[in-house]
């Protein structure tokens, strides 16, 4: 018997096309996603060396993060956004590289429409550059972030130099509570860790709170490894993955599925396998959780107190944690609960999925928004927009007086024209509650669809448990 | 494409005693919409240099007191997107060298890809670096990637890690994509076998 593997170990070596040792590994990537703003300075490499795309076939282009979500038949109204998406557009005619654009039924946020397409497959490597192309992981592949200089790479090459990462193991065993979802998972598990927590790691999730999760809320979990600071996050793949994918756009179909699904099932840690590190939590003691801070490990159970400085396990951290305190406007020592909130944002490649839509239309069904705030629901993806329609959720929305818009990154980045003003506190759906991340001088709260949907009801923190 | 080459580096350094610097500050995303890698440096750490309205805020880029190609940070710094905005911003700012006691992994990458050392020190050391800057604000800080080595004007100093295969890239200005190209062949064949 050769010696037993971790999923990660079989599927990067599975990929080196050349190694030496001292030397970073010749990684060869099966799917490469590529979206306006990390792209237009690597097709510009390409044409400067004379190169053109290695394989087109592997690599997807989808416009999300500069785009409005109103009236998107119309152009772009900013003129240094619109000259970004013009300039994908420009590039992938150049380059031969397939393009879902603006009003296409396939466009949305990258990783959102990669999985739905059945682009996003086991045992793929996939990168992007995007930090949060780990969502990908959730189908027990090695998906991870790269910068614009690998991204030309991988056009000219479809490969890039890595290091081998170290492996670590988080295991969460037994029974979610009430109210407690896929976000509050990973928001637990960041905030145990800190925000770089994982740096260094590749995390393999396990346990079966993980395995009983859907396949949408599997990618939540993985979309947001890269808020602990690892280069990505996986899940062993299983029926429930082999469902997903069944019959997808892009995906093996027939005979073919049957043979993939058998390979597949060949993907999973070998008994006896060593990881450098493994963490285990029960579910049972995962709340919902919000954050309070800058950075995502700034997260309590929403009835706990925001700590105080004192409180802090490493005293260090205390500059940093005023500083946050302060940009926050918020208080040491005091609850989040009932804090009133300007607005609500659900959206972003952490949760615009139709399940994370469902959810909110659970809570809000036949109800109202408070008055002082404003709710923004933006899809992942036109497909999902297109479902939640069919499903009538925009009719639950509306009549709650909720804004369904189109398809983007939206609120979730201060790009496009969707921005939370200055001073405004937004409990939001997405991954980042970084300084002016959702607009100059934005406050963020990141917390899970229910946790937004009871605020949008309330206008304030809510602990969802108490209106279900 | 020939990259600056990187040998030993004597400068003043620019004190940033923050944790977890994120690259929405170091270039917040409202700057991302250009199509070229030139003249990030003008919106480096933007939010924090200006008020909404340009005009200059209390911090230490404002502060003609601190100068330098050397950025001292405090840890996990350049976490968050993978944006490599962030590393063009602080090279085309003037920076050649980023020390922190730690880096967040797509950060330490971009940087080394364009010509930027990160360079990894101990907590302690990095404490000791502040120190000497708050003491001396024209205090020299020499980097020497030969001898993997950083030292403060008093003499202390301490060894970082390089991985040699960075390593001889920043000491020769080369880029990884000019090795990947030469093997263009060989990864063809690996696709055809798959
Ligand atoms: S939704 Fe947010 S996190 Fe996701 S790709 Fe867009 S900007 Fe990035």
């Amino acid at each position: 018997m050769s010696q037993p593997k971790t999923l990660f170990d079989k599927i990067w070596d599975a990929h080196i096309v050349k190694q030496k040792e001292g030397h970073p590994d010749v990684f060869y990537i099966d799917r490469h996603f590529i979206h306006e703003v990390t792209s237009p300075q690597a097709f510009e490499g390409l044409r400067k060396r004379g190169v053109k795309v290695f394989n087109p076939a592997r690599t997807t282009a989808v416009p999300d993060h500069n785009v409005p979500t109103i009236d998107q038949h119309l152009p772009i109204k900013e003129a240094l956004s619109r000259h970004q998406v013009e300039t994908l557009r420009k590039n992938t005619e150049e380059f031969g590289v397939t393009l879902y654009d603006l009003g296409h039924p396939y466009q949305g946020i990258v990783h959102i429409v990669g999985p739905e397409l059945g682009l996003t497959l086991p045992g793929m490597t996939i990168v992007c550059g995007d930090s949060h192309t780990s969502t990908h992981g959730a189908f027990g592949t090695i998906a991870f972030g790269i910068g614009t200089s690998e991204v030309e790479q991988v056009l000219s090459t479809q490969c890039i130099l890595q290091y081998r990462p170290k492996t670590m193991k988080i295991e969460i065993n037994g029974k979610l509570g009430k109210g407690v979802v896929a976000k509050d998972i990973i928001l637990y598990v960041i905030s145990k860790i800190s925000a770089s927590g994982a740096t260094g790691y590749f995390v393999e999730y396990a346990g079966d709170a993980i395995r009983n999760l859907s396949m949408e809320a599997r990618m939540t979990i993985c979309n947001m490894s890269i808020e602990m600071g690892a280069r990505g996050g996986l899940i062993a793949p299983d029926q429930i993955t082999f469902d997903y994918i069944k019959g997808r756009k892009f995906a093996p179909q027939g005979a073919d599925y049957d043979k993939k699904v058998a390979e597949w099932k060949q993907l999973k840690t070998d008994e006896g396998a060593k990881y450098d590190e493994v963490l285990t939590f029960d579910a049972a003691d995962i709340a919902p959780m919000i954050t309070y801070g800058t950075n995502p490990g700034m997260g309590i159970k929403v009835t706990d107190r925001i700590p105080t400085a004192a409180e802090l396990k490493d005293i260090s951290e205390q500059t940093s944690f005023n500083k946050s305190l302060e940009y926050m406007g918020l208080e040491e020592g005091t609850q989040l609960l009932g804090k009133p909130v300007d607005y609500v944002f659900i959206g972003s490649c952490t949760n615009a999925r139709i399940e994370d839509l469902r959810l909110v239309a659970e809570i809000v069904k036949g109800k109202k928004k408070a008055e002082n705030v404003e709710v923004w629901v933006v899809p992942g993806s036109k497909q999902v927009e297109e479902q939640a329609r069919k499903e009538g959720l925009d009719k639950i929305f509306e009549e709650a007086g909720f804004q369904l818009r189109q398809p983007g990154c939206s609120a979730c980045l201060a790009m496009n024209e969707d921005k939370i003003p200055a001073g405004k506190y937004c409990i939001s759906t997405s991954n980042r509650n970084f300084e002016g991340r959702q607009g100059p001088k934005s406050r963020t709260f990141l917390a899970s669809p229910l946790s937004a949907a009871a605020a949008a009801i309330t206008g304030k923190v809510t602990d969802v448990r108490s209106i279900v | 494409m020939a990259k600056e080459k990187f040998t030993t580096l004597k400068s003043q350094a620019v004190p940033l005693p923050i944790e977890n610097i994120d690259t929405d500050q170091i270039i917040p995303a409202r700057f991302l919409k250009a199509t070229t890698r030139d003249g990030f440096g003008e919106n480096l750490f933007r939010d924090w240099r200006f008020n909404n309205d340009d005009t200059p805020k209390d911090f230490v880029l404002n502060d003609k007191k601190y100068t330098g190609k050397i950025l001292v940070a405090g840890k996990n710094f350049g976490c968050g997107s993978s944006r490599e905005h962030a590393a063009w911003a602080i090279h085309d700012y003037g920076f050649r060298v980023v020390i922190s006691s730690f880096f967040a992994d797509i950060f330490k990458n971009n940087a080394l890809n364009n010509a930027t050392l990160p360079v990894t020190v101990s907590e302690d050391f990095l404490k000791k670096t502040f120190a000497a800057i708050e003491k001396n604000p024209a205090t020299v800080i020499t980097v020497d990637l030969e001898n993997q080595k950083v030292s403060l004007e008093d003499g202390t100093s301490e060894s970082f890690d390089i991985n040699a295969y960075k390593k001889t890239c920043l000491a020769n200005g080369y880029d990884d994509i000019d090795y990947l190209l030469s093997l263009r062949e060989e990864i063809k064949q690996f696709e055809i076998a798959r």
